[in-house]
């Protein structure tokens, strides 16, 4: 068995926790990941990497999450179902333990048409569930998903994603009970924008006692800019953006401060919705604000263990 | 039924340029219904072709011949002359007539006139609709007659991901979602429960994954 990873140990602690996210780069400039991670050391206990995020090419989530695990800090690594089939997928988990990486998110991954290899083959041979499943059973089996033996146990923490702002709506809440079941320890949620929604979405979460069974973190991003908040409305699938919030930012005169501030009122909100876990702030490209909400949404200090 | 869509003729001059006589041979079959490769496609092509070539300087002697199925090689013995005598045979057929083709008159070149976009079915007029990739192992029956391989972008067994909005796809607007609608029909039918199984990974060897598939029946052979 391998140690705990520091989300596990927050999330065991009932503190309320934060993961923050970091964007690889398109190339292979090692210090990049460095400085983003170092501005966000102390202020996020586990850091999510994105794999080939939105369908773009970059240095992949594994070797991000490895140098992470070097500055001795918690990774999360993303693994999407878009690029690989599931022997890639087995052998890459098997290098990440090797790496010492404990954290896999699932995901199923956007469709290579929204990023900058558009007409790249979209492999999906296991889906999302699939692979939460095909982990739990290398985990606690001992088995790949063609039934074959590992030759040692690995010890894995198996993250699932849900998003409460895609249809069919009722069905969403289901479908989180079904990652559950699959195998899920923890559950991350697509940003929020429209907290109506959400919460609706935690009422049922919460009828259904799937927060019992998992962590639940809520998502958030903070809105850089009025054309941000206009493309995430209008071109990142899966997001409802509400126009309030868009006038809201357009009527600012300070549109980053405002941005902030929408985050900071959100994350205090969050903080007191019953089921909730924790939140993961994405503010991928703009990594240094990070500390700031973190700071200004009251959730300092990050409690330290010592191993 | 298989739809196709007419290569621009830009493509197709391309194909044959360098060949004096040619020969473009439409199919009867499915790519009639979908106005691609019957007859008509065929005459179109055989002028087109004919007065592009005119216009550029190097005149062809082009000739049109549809033929009932170009996908089996008995038919294709109603054309046995014309392919003869061409320099280059276009086909219009699917991918399947124009391999059929070179697979019985081996020793003449058929090229393709046509993109074999899929197997579907017209959903109006001039539309056609995706709907079986052949995947060798059908769970139709478990979809309520939607398919998830062919109907979702990401052909989930266990959908819809969080792409779906509004019973669109991610990938465009003009997409329907096949799992928002499978999920919909499940409900019509009261059988959302049996959303609750986790589907297990597709053995995709039965599908063009585990190679070129090649089918033998004992029972029908002679």
């Amino acid at each position: 068995m391998m140690a705990k990873s520091n989300l596990q140990k927050v999330l065991e602690s009932g503190q309320f926790v934060v993961t923050g996210e970091l964007g690889p780069p398109k190339s292979a400039e090692r210090k990049k990941i460095e400085h983003h991670a170092e501005m966000l050391r102390g202020f996020v206990d586990a850091f999510n990497l994105t794999d080939n995020q939105t369908a773009i090419v970059r240095t992949s989530s594994i070797a991000s999450g490895a140098i992470l695990t070097q500055m001795g800090l918690d990774p999360i690594i993303q693994i999407t179902c878009r690029d690989r089939n599931r022997i890639a997928i087995q052998s890459d988990v098997l290098g990440a333990v090797a790496l010492g990486i404990k954290n896999i998110l699932c995901l199923q991954g956007d469709h290579a048409k929204f990023g900058n290899e558009p007409g790249a083959k979209n492999v999906n041979d296991l889906d999302s569930m699939q692979l939460i499943q095909a982990l739990k059973k290398m985990r606690d089996e001992q088995v790949f998903t063609g039934g074959e033996k590992l030759e040692a146990p690995i010890d894995i923490f198996i993250g699932a994603v849900e998003n409460p702002f895609a249809d069919p709506f009722e069905y969403r809440a289901h479908r989180l009970a079904k990652k559950v079941a699959a195998g899920a320890d923890f559950i991350q949620t697509q940003a929020i924008f429209d907290m109506e929604r959400f919460e609706r979405w935690m009422e049922k979460v919460r009828e259904m006692g799937i927060h019992k069974q998992v962590p639940i973190l809520a998502g958030v991003i903070p809105i850089k800019s009025l054309g941000a908040a206009r493309y995430m409305k209008n071109n990142v699938s899966g997001m409802i953006v509400p126009d309030a919030l868009i006038e809201r930012v357009k009527a600012a005169p300070d549109k980053k401060e405002e941005g902030v501030r929408i985050c900071v009122e959100m994350i205090e909100h969050l903080k007191t919705v019953e089921g909730l876990a924790g939140v993961h702030i994405m503010a991928v490209a703009w990594e240094e604000i990070v500390p700031e909400i973190v700071t200004r949404a009251g959730l300092l200090p990050r409690p330290v263990y010592k191993d | 039924m298989i739809v196709g869509e007419r290569k621009p003729l830009a493509e197709i001059l391309q194909m044959v340029e360098g060949y004096g006589k040619i020969l473009v041979l439409g199919c009867g079959e499915c790519v009639t219904v979908c106005m691609a490769g019957g007859d008509k496609e065929a005459r179109e092509t055989a002028l087109a072709l004919s007065i592009a070539r005119k216009r550029a300087g190097s005149a062809v002697a082009v000739e049109s011949k549809t033929v009932e199925r170009q996908c089996e090689f008995e038919y294709l013995e109603a054309t046995r002359s014309q392919a003869e005598a061409a320099d280059v045979v276009i086909s219009l057929a699917c991918g399947v007539g124009v391999q059929a083709m070179n697979m019985h008159y081996a020793d003449k070149l058929t090229v393709p006139g046509l993109n074999t976009t899929f197997m579907g079915l017209p959903l109006r007029q001039g539309v056609w609709l995706e709907n079986c990739l052949g995947c060798g192992n059908c769970v139709l029956d478990e979809t309520m007659g939607i398919c998830p391989v062919a109907r979702c972008s990401k052909s989930m067994l266990n959908g819809p991901c969080g792409g779906s909005q509004d019973g669109k796809c991610e990938v465009s607007k003009e997409t329907e979602c096949g799992w928002h609608l499978i999920v919909e029909r499940l409900g019509r039918f009261g059988k959302l429960p049996s959303l609750e199984e986790i589907k297990p990974p597709k053995d995709w060897s039965a599908s063009h994954s585990g190679g070129p598939r090649k089918m033998v029946r004992e029972d029908v052979t002679l």
